[in-house]
């Protein structure tokens, strides 16, 4: 199960660049394309997040639709699977979107 | 930090994230408690890994060594196609393996008993290898300038589509045994294969394997895709890919 291993990056990731702020939000961006399960890596969240900045922080998932760019008429459409077809009927498709895993942000808790 | 391998990845250089502090929004959290603000980092989840891989692929490329990732299922015949590979081409550039499993030396015996200096990764419950495995494995491996380093990753068709290596290619096996719907039921690895290699077509006449239609539905994910069919153990089909492999050595990076 690589969401294991992706979920670990994030928290490292987290760590490093906010070493000691407690974590209340973590905002990640996971592509409909990307080959990994929000769900697995929530499961993965609770549990490797004990102990670090962001145990018990919430996790708000985006998921970006894919995009399939056609060679045939060069156009852009949404593609709901890696072996999405064009509207055009051409199969001859590279994914240029929805594939890609973010951190985009996290919220801060200012302990007072 | 990281539990995959017990590599310290928490503390090195994350990426190229950009910083942006942001004024907290008022009354807009759901900590249920005092204040607390936003900071941007819109950095990739595994740019760490991705840094790393590209350390390796510089490492790599100074010393005009060319490292390939092997992928497949368990049981597909990464090693034996290896261990042919390594005794039919030791006359020229020498080889090595990075032999990536779960657990035992089983298959870093069988290569070395082939001519190939190898080194074995035991990844315990790791799923794939990653960029910092495979550093620490060529710093222990010392390939000599100018060979070609295999990276047989650990047998899973999903988990090491994901982690790019420092690699110059990705090659995916399958084998005909496993039947002709593989490409469309894991399409992230057959999506990022540099060459499919098609194994085991000694055994055609006792399976009900379309070729024609494994290979149409590998090219429905990266078309052009080249496509070999081998048989590691008879040594059918291995003169081309003997061939894509020197022509892979030959080109620019």
């Amino acid at each position: 199960m690589h969401e294991l291993a992706v979920t670990e990056s994030v928290i490292a990731a987290i760590s490093t660049q906010l070493p000691d702020s407690r974590v209340a939000v973590v905002h990640l961006e996971i592509g409909r394309l990307s080959g990994v399960m929000p769900d697995a890596v929530r499961f993965c969240f609770a549990l490797a997040g004990e102990g670090t900045c962001v145990e018990g922080a919430r996790l708000d998932i985006t998921q970006p639709e894919g995009v399939g760019d056609c060679a045939n008429c060069g156009t852009s459409f949404p593609a709901r699977d890696p072996l999405a077809v064009c509207p055009c009927g051409s199969a001859d498709v590279t994914i240029s979107g929805g594939a890609d895993l973010m951190i985009k942000a996290v919220e801060v808790a200012d302990d007072v | 930090m990281c539990e995959t391998c017990g590599c310290d990845a928490g503390t090195g250089a994350g990426g190229t994230a950009r910083l942006t502090t942001l004024p907290a929004p008022d009354h807009e959290h759901g900590h249920g408690h005092g204040h607390g603000h936003t900071v941007t980092l819109d950095q990739k989840v595994l740019a760490h890994n991705d840094d790393l891989a590209g350390r390796n692929r510089a490492w790599l490329g100074e010393r005009g060594i060319v490292a390939l990732n092997v992928m497949s299922s368990p049981g597909s015949g990464k090693t034996t196609l290896l261990e042919r590979t390594a005794a039919d081409l030791s006359a020229g550039s020498p080889i090595s393996v990075i032999e990536g499993d779960q657990e035992t030396l089983l298959d870093a015996r069988r290569l070395s008993a082939a001519g190939a200096r190898t080194v074995q990764v035991n990844t315990g419950t790791g799923c794939h290898l990653d960029a910092t495995m495979v550093a620490r494995a060529l710093a222990a491996l010392e390939p000599p300038d100018g060979s070609t380093v295999f990276v047989e990753n650990v047998g899973n068709l999903v988990c090491p589509a994901l982690f790019d290596l420092g690699e110059r290619a990705r090659v995916v096996l399958m084998s005909v045994t496993e039947g002709a719907d593989k490409p469309l039921k894991y399409p992230h690895m057959f999506r990022g294969a540099d060459v499919l290699l098609l194994n085991k077509i000694d055994l055609l006449p006792h399976v009900d394997f379309d070729m024609t239609a494994c290979r149409d539905a590998a090219r429905r994910l990266r078309p052009g895709l080249r496509v070999l069919p081998v048989s590691a153990t008879r040594g059918d089909g291995l003169a081309a890919w003997y061939d894509w492999l020197a022509e892979t050595r030959r080109a620019p990076t």
